[in-house]
């Protein structure tokens, strides 16, 4: 690779573009109180949030696989009329804002929602300023995300694997099952990864249809907004150096499968 | 014979039609032979239940399996590339049809054991197919395939992602294995070789219809199309007959020794045509001049070919060559003695 005799109008840019996605993390690591860092760790508001937000993001996953790899494989195998449209629906949440998705989902599931008010006749259940709906939140924003990655990995797995399991007998679950998703694992795998990060985040749409309780809708991102809000700089900064760890850390575990160039 | 295969496939692809008719007997193995295009692997996905049939009947055994998806259809197939699943080891991919069957995971992986034997890999069933070699992989799909214990067992050019040499090893052994099988065997190729060697019967099929179908040796004495005239290395016209004179064009003629009348076919090899600087004398009745226009190649000698009245292909020795100055646009003039032509009935 030749890296002598950099243009300058190229380098000056790049170098200050470096720069301006690490100043930030560089200055959140000066703020951060390490001699205090572990009893500001210690604290039940933390503990609290943390638990919180590893718990919903983690179901929010679980829901978003559920719904959205059967979703994916539907868009990539089975042609049926309306599946662009289909597509270009699902990436909607994508690009919406966040606080747009909250203010929709109350709309639909609020107790006075589309939906929200039959689950509430029929079943007595109310999502909104749950935890439940902690997941709920995350998962609409989150699920585009496993959806678009898994498709990719469907279709980017040759089918014809699948036509040769019919031949030998299989039936179309059981070849889904037993060869189209160990064949498609790592995307899956990585979607899902994805997936996580962007539950673990999410702010807008939890903020507006969850509220913010602690203990019940109070995930991280939350908490930190929060203490910032009450003056408490140090406490901001403790909770968004454990959001940082994790995200380095997922960073850390994708980056042969997403950060790889080809 | 009673037919275990009876089918008429019939598929459209645009402006394509496939239209054709198979007829395979317990144990027969029938190779549907043609060029890229002509149809053989739309023909091999109708019958595994891959491609839809547009018209035609399929049954096999005596059952109607038309409207049968592909996984309650009793086949087994070796797909061109194999398609081995490549999460799997050998031994499971061999037991992935058992178990589908509904046989226990013992009794599937006895059969896939067994299997494995068969073909001369038991001792690499641990082995992921990325671990194989060509040939083995070869191998592995075909116990795959037959370890469902299939009534048709459909090949896709089985031997095509194979080098030279292990293509002529695998071929001899294939060979051994589908003779063994008693149901009937469908394969599909482009080689003539892999036909000739492996099938009891090939079917021709040029731009989705049969043009001929026979054993090798009326098709390889009696080529009814360029490409299979091509494929036994003939040189095939068509023309109409009176007696022992073919007229092939206007004022161009063959004399066999064979005798036909009406439209007629009149074949000879290569080998059979001389070529000489000059107008010969003597005993060849049919002689012609001709510009050569390409020189390959062939074996240990040269194949020649010549414009004239009649295109026509020549195998001379390299000595022969030397003697007369091969060039392109040379003139010669060809010979061919009647007695090494054959000359057949163009209707029957």
């Amino acid at each position: 690779m030749r890296t002598a005799r950099v243009p300058v109008p190229l380098l000056l840019p790049a170098g200050l573009g470096l720069i301006f996605l690490l100043l930030p993390l560089a200055g959140l690591l000066a703020r951060t109180p390490w001699s205090t860092l572990p009893a500001r760790l210690a604290e039940p508001r933390v503990v609290e949030a943390l638990r919180l937000s590893l718990l919903t993001s983690t179901l929010a996953t679980v829901l978003c696989l559920v719904l959205g790899v059967p979703l994916a494989w539907m868009l990539a195998r089975v042609s049926f009329p309306g599946r662009r449209l289909v597509r270009a629906l699902i990436t909607v949440p994508l690009v919406l804002p966040p606080v747009v998705g909250g203010i929709a989902l109350l709309l639909a599931l609020g107790r006075r929602g589309l939906a929200g008010q039959w689950l509430d006749a029929t079943f007595g259940i109310t999502l909104p300023f749950t935890t439940a709906g902690v997941v709920i939140a995350e998962s609409f924003v989150a699920l585009p995300f496993l959806v678009i990655a898994v498709e990719g990995a469907l279709r980017g797995a040759d089918s014809r694997f699948e036509e040769a399991a019919a031949t030998l007998g299989s039936t179309r679950w059981t070849t889904f099952t037993h060869v189209t998703l160990p064949l498609v694992a790592p995307g899956i795998a990585a979607g899902a990864v994805l997936c996580w990060a962007r539950a673990l985040g999410e702010f807008g749409a939890t903020i507006t249809f969850a509220g913010n309780y602690p203990g019940i809708t109070q995930t991280m991102p939350l908490a930190v907004y929060q203490t910032m809000e009450s003056g408490d700089l140090e406490g901001a900064v403790v909770l968004s150096l454990i959001l940082l760890v994790v995200s380095v850390a997922i960073l850390a575990g994708l980056r042969d499968r997403w950060l790889t160039a080809p | 014979m009673t037919a275990l295969l009876d089918a008429r496939l019939v598929v459209r692809r645009g402006t394509f039609l496939l239209d054709i008719e198979l007829r395979i007997a317990p144990g027969e193995t029938v190779a549907l032979l043609g060029p890229n295009g002509a149809g053989k692997t739309t023909a091999l996905r109708a019958l595994a239940g891959l491609a839809a049939l547009d018209d035609g009947h399929l049954r096999l055994d005596g059952r109607d399996i038309r409207d049968d998806p592909p996984e309650r259809r009793p086949i087994g197939v070796v797909f061109q590339d194999y398609l081995l699943f490549p999460h799997l080891t050998a031994r499971d991919n061999v037991a992935f049809g058992p178990r589908r069957q509904g046989q226990d995971r013992k009794q599937a992986y006895g059969v896939a054991d067994r299997w494995l034997d068969r073909v001369g890999l038991a001792d690499h069933g641990r082995r992921k197919p990325r671990h194989l070699s060509g040939g083995q992989a070869q191998r592995v799909a075909l116990a795959r395939a037959l370890a469902v214990d299939p009534t048709l067992l459909l090949l896709d050019e089985p031997l095509a992602a194979l080098d030279a040499r292990t293509r002529l090893e695998t071929r001899g052994e294939l060979r051994r294995h589908l003779s063994a099988h008693p149901g009937a065997t469908l394969l599909v190729t482009h080689d003539p070789l892999d036909a000739l060697v492996l099938a009891d019967r090939l079917v021709i099929v040029e731009q989705g219809r049969v043009v001929q179908e026979g054993d090798a040796a009326t098709i390889t004495a009696r080529p009814r199309t360029d490409y299979v005239a091509r494929l036994v290395g003939l040189n095939l016209y068509r023309g109409h007959g009176d007696g022992h004179t073919v007229t092939i064009t206007d004022g161009f003629a063959l004399t066999s020794t064979d005798s036909v009348d009406g439209d007629a076919f009149v074949a000879f090899p290569p080998a059979a045509v001389a070529l000489h600087p000059a107008r010969p004398d003597g005993s060849p009745r049919n002689t012609w001049p001709a510009v050569l226009a390409d020189v390959q190649r062939h074996g240990d000698n040269l194949r020649v070919r010549l414009d004239g009245p009649i295109s026509v292909a020549a195998d001379i020795t390299p000595a022969a060559a030397a003697h007369l100055h091969l060039e392109p646009g040379r003139e010669l003039w060809v010979a061919v003695k009647a007695a090494e032509t054959r000359a057949y009935p163009g209707d029957g």
